[in-house]
């Protein structure tokens, strides 16, 4: 365990902030420490905390060397405050102050905004890992168990980097916020995370693969955006959590694609052609295609809530005062202003669905999501592929925008994932084809056995092209401890 | 656009549910997005506009008749995350500076009415606060009784007017932070300029909330609570309320309104309204059981209700109307009658409510930005709650002598007991007190003549009138002071009116309504707030809102 008392933080977190000479930061982050440490050990499993798992750890910033890789008890994870490196000149990229300095210190006047949006990014960190809490339990293998850690030590990280802002730059308020995202839970009546996609569990592994792929790539569209901040250390702490949430999306695409990859194989050997053969399939110890697109509807559609109201004044307010910007802002061909442009945003004329042009600032959380939409798109694309080389007919959509939403113009509305408004009864009933039903979720934990041995998968995921740090086949991913 | 009604009936309601469980109500705010009086504009969080303030308005006042055994009102959101977000932002910014203040006047009626429900009535109003509770959300919850916030991390109560919008917490939230919760002014200062407000202990510490509560306990504790007010309450059990009929109005085409005691004539052109009070044609109620059966039909809460609404349409609907002339007719010892059978049985509920409603309503005329003049014809009924509308208005005629032609009775005046503290203005003072503010030694000598019908000559002897003519000067003499009013500016003339109206001393009421209120006005006259660049009209759009820096 670590000696809580004695922290050494320039030896125990690795930083590239000047951490032991700046004693007041070092201090609050001192004082912050335990609590976060017991909100770990209160998290995870004592079995899991206790063993050894084979881990990147944050050293550097050097693109070309920033993690290495180990076995380390998670407790005892050097979780890092790094910021990438600080870019010479760097220019506020858009709004009413584009092409003045960055902003090093906080400005007055956009403080609560900011404080706003690091608390809001920064509850999402912890949230995901006490929604994943306990996964550990039904891994499908070693591999998988480790890719959970790996993103959950990561996830935490990420709170760290969010709280070491909140410490560093904005006073007794910051140190409250930070506080504040240690008492907040997942799920929690007394104390919930504050968005809606967070405080929902993720029962099996297959929901975690999902969430990885959807409501992960929400948070990287996120980073993106505050990685185009004007208020620098954000910026920098942003572009360096990116490089990491880059593997929690390739968990949960390459998961997603085994979990069909299984499933092909499983109909292919037992020659079944019909994907809807439901029962059949399911009877292989595998999970049918159709169900694995209820969950994909589930999870896509949760993660597009997250881009809050098509129109939305906070947005509008965050860019033009130069505190988050658009995905790719450095590459976009415009003034970077907005102020008399438009863009094109869904909404509702009575029952139909029409694009209505907009003033461009109010609609960034659209276009964001336009954004999402395409870069989602990608990986069902590639699992398309791997159903096709199997030679079954079938193919993952992304649904329509309008279906299942709890946010925005749609929400309320019965659409069905086609788009095409419905009756109350056509969409009572569609739902059991659209979304997972509880009789699925069953099946689906019944699968979820944990499998120990290395180099074992379990009967419905196949195993990974190639092993993490290029490892062979059955390398011991996790040593665990059996108490 | 079409008048604005103030009627409303709770088989309509858009914006609210009521819930009763026996002596305890609740009142959940749920706001229908697409409900908004006017266009352009969505009702979202449960923000609000004048037609959810109606709305309100009247679940307050059927509370009070239709549910006396109501002892506590639990006011809470029906949305999720959110208690309410205040007026609805896009509704300011587009609207007239006319409408601004007519729905911050309306709102802050409505406030003050459930914030006075438990000293008047015994009905204790409990905000209930789970989500963000901000700007005139928190005005809501700071005129109830008791507030209980949830401790969940996130919510929070939160004046951000300032810091966002550049205009004021003018629904009283300045005033009631410092004057009723009594927040120390620095807090105050530092809570009013920051936009995310104080949540859980802090805001207990600050006196911002009465308590905070644990968010798994909260609906327990709310419940629990409500139960212990509602035990320690010293109302009766068991009252039963009486049904709000609707009012009997008919609008003709020149504006002109009728109902059965109260009639409107409206001459535009003159932008001028005749309001003509009838009296009595029924004995009074024998007991408080006819009372109770007599209900809505019931002389003096009639004509209480016919003139409430006659007033709000006209502060409304009728915006050129500048001068409203108040005349009555009828028989004033019949009005002295109805009001003493109140009077005589002031604690049974409905003769309170009664009384308590004719204070509200009163006071209501006398927030009115209109010139008021009372006329006291002959054949007239100015007595008691009536007689009230003399000293409401700016300045009241009396015919003196007897009229050619003219065989009604001459016209009188007769104070009651009511007089005397039954109907107190905002400042906490009764009308001939404030009348008399330099000569309190009147009021008793006054008192002394109640009862007595009080001719002009005797009437203006003691200063009751402004000034009573005969025959010969009557009405050239009305005439020329309702042209001359007529042709004022109306600023000029509201400003110097409500200065005037209002002698003696501060109350909470009294800063609401002239020092926020007037501040706030100025506010929305000034470019910083609604010009093209000011943060009113830039809200919503991400560009902020550029000020002239200069201080004023």
């Amino acid at each position: 365990m670590l000696d809580l008392i004695n922290v050494s933080y320039d030896t125990q977190i690795p930083n590239n902030v000047g951490l032991s000479s700046d004693k007041r930061v070092l201090k609050a982050l001192e004082k912050w420490h335990p609590g976060y440490i017991n909100w770990w050990n209160d998290l995870i499993p004592q079995n899991f905390q206790e063993s050894m798992v084979y881990l990147r750890t944050a050293v550097s910033v050097d693109p070309k060397g920033w993690a290495k890789f180990d076995y380390v008890k998670m407790p005892e994870y050097r979780w890092g405050v790094l910021l990438a490196p600080q870019v010479e000149d760097r220019r506020i990229p858009m709004g009413e102050h584009l092409g003045e300095p960055a902003w090093q210190e906080v400005p007055g006047e956009y403080r609560n905004l900011l404080k706003r949006l690091i608390v809001i990014q920064g509850d999402t960190e912890p949230g995901s890992v006490e929604q994943q809490r306990f996964l550990g339990l039904t891994a499908p293998s070693l591999y998988d168990m480790r890719n959970l850690f790996q993103v959950n030590v990561e996830e935490g990280r990420h709170l760290w980097a969010m709280v070491y802002l909140l410490q560093k730059y904005f006073g007794r308020d910051g140190r409250e916020e930070a506080n504040d995202l240690l008492i907040r839970s997942s799920g929690s009546e007394e104390a919930p995370r504050m968005l809606g996609a967070f405080n929902e569990e993720t029962p099996d592994w297959l929901s975690f693969f999902m969430f990885t792929y959807f409501t992960d790539r929400d948070g990287k569209m996120q980073l993106e955006s505050l990685a185009q901040s004007g208020f620098d250390p954000l910026s920098r702490t942003c572009r360096f959590m990116l490089t990491e949430e880059a593997h929690h999306m390739f968990v949960g695409e390459t998961g997603v694609g085994r979990t069909i990859q299984a499933t092909c194989e499983a109909m292919k050997t037992a020659g079944i052609s019909d994907p809807y053969d439901i029962n059949k399939v399911r009877d292989l110890g595998v999970i049918d295609l159709p169900t694995i697109q209820k969950k994909l509807n589930l999870h896509y559609t949760l993660s597009l809530d997250l881009f809050g109201q098509e129109i939305s004044t906070n947005a509008a307010n965050a860019f033009n005062q130069g505190i988050k910007g658009r995905y790719m802002e450095m590459r976009l061909k415009d003034d970077h202003r907005l102020i008399n442009d438009t863009y094109n945003v869904l909404d509702l004329d009575g029952d139909k669905i029409i694009e209505k042009e907009v003033p461009a600032l109010t609609a960034l959380n659209m276009r964001l999501r336009d954004d999402y939409v395409k870069d989602a798109a990608g990986g069902v694309g590639r699992w398309n592929k791997i159903i096709d080389k199997h030679g079954i007919e079938y193919e993952m959509k992304l649904p329509h925008q309008a279906f299942n939403r709890k946010i925005g113009v749609f929400s309320g509305k019965n659409f069905d994932p086609d788009g095409n408004l419905v009756s109350g009864a056509a969409y009572d009933q569609g739902l059991t084809e659209w979304l997972p039903t509880h009789a699925d979720g069953d099946f689906i934990q019944s699968l979820m056995k944990p499998i120990h041995e290395p180099g074992v998968y379990a009967s419905w995921i196949a195993p990974p092209k190639v092993g993490i740090d290029n490892k062979p086949g059955d390398f011991e991913y996790v040593k665990l401890h059996m108490a | 656009m079409s008048p604005i009604n103030f009627e409303v009936f709770p088989e309509s309601y858009r914006h609210w549910r009521v819930e009763y469980e026996g002596d305890i109500a609740r009142v959940i705010m749920d706001v229908d997005e697409d409900g908004g009086l006017m266009e352009g504009y969505q009702l979202k969080l449960n923000s609000y506009d004048l037609g959810v303030d109606i709305e309100l308005a009247d679940v307050v006042q059927r509370m009070r008749f239709e549910h006396p055994e109501v002892k506590v009102v639990i006011m809470q959101s029906g949305k999720d995350r959110v208690f309410c977000a205040g007026a609805n932002i896009r509704m300011l910014g587009g609207a007239t500076h006319a409408h601004k203040v007519n729905f911050c006047k309306f709102t802050n009626e409505t406030r003050n009415t459930f914030e006075a429900a438990e000293e008047d009535s015994g009905q204790k109003w409990i905000a209930a606060v789970k989500g963000s509770c901000a700007g005139g959300g928190y005005e809501l919850a700071l005129a109830c009784n008791h507030i209980i916030l949830t401790n969940d991390s996130t919510s929070s109560v939160a004046l951000p007017e300032v810091p966002l919008l550049a205009v004021l917490p003018g629904t009283g939230g300045l005033t009631r932070v410092t004057d009723k919760r009594k927040v120390r002014r620095d807090l105050a200062d530092v809570f009013c300029a920051m936009e995310e407000g104080v949540r859980g202990q802090r805001a207990v510490d600050w006196q911002l909330v009465d308590e905070i509560v644990p968010n798994s306990k909260f609906d327990d504790v709310v419940t629990a609570r409500a139960a212990e007010f509602a035990a320690a309450s010293l109302k009766a059990n068991g009252l039963t309320g009486i049904k709000l009929t609707p009012l009997p109005r008919k609008i003709a085409e020149d504006g002109s309104i009728s109902y059965d005691l109260v009639e409107v004539a409206i001459e535009r052109d003159k932008g001028l309204a005749t309001i003509t009070l009838n009296g009595p044609d029924t004995a009074p109620p024998a007991s408080t059981d006819a009372l109770q059966a007599e209900g809505a039909d019931n002389y003096l809460l009639k004509l209480a209700r016919e003139l409430d609404d006659a007033i709000l349409h006209l502060r409304t609907n009728e915006r050129e109307v500048g001068v409203l002339v108040f005349r009555s007719q009828g028989d004033p010892a019949a009005v002295v009658a109805h009001e003493a059978m109140l009077l005589d049985n002031a604690d049974f509920w409905l003769a309170n409510e009664i009384l308590q409603y004719w204070k509200r309503v009163l006071k209501r005329v006398d927030m009115t930005a209109r010139s008021l003049v009372a006329v006291v014809e002959h054949g007239s009924c100015f007595a008691g709650p009536l007689a009230e509308l003399l000293w409401s208005c700016d300045r009241s005629y009396m015919m003196q002598d007897e009229f050619e032609g003219d065989n009604r009775p001459l016209a009188t005046v007769t104070l009651t007991a009511g007089n005397f503290g039954r109907y107190l203005m905002g400042n906490g003072l009764t009308r001939l007190q404030t009348r008399f503010l330099g000569d309190p030694e009147a009021v008793d000598r006054l008192e002394a003549q109640k009862g007595e019908a009080l001719d002009a000559d005797a009437a203006d002897d003691v200063g009751l009138v402004t000034f009573i003519y005969d025959d010969i000067d009557w009405e050239d003499e009305l005439r020329i002071f309702l042209e001359e009013r007529a042709s004022f500016s109306p600023d000029a003339m509201t400003g110097m009116e409500a200065n005037l109206r209002f002698a003696g001393p501060e109350t909470m009421e009294t800063r609401i309504f002239g020092r926020l209120t007037a501040w706030q006005n100025w506010i929305f006259q000034r470019p910083n707030a609604v010009g093209e660049e000011g943060a009113l009209q830039r809200y919503g759009t991400g560009i902020r809102g550029k000020y002239n820096m200069e201080r004023v």
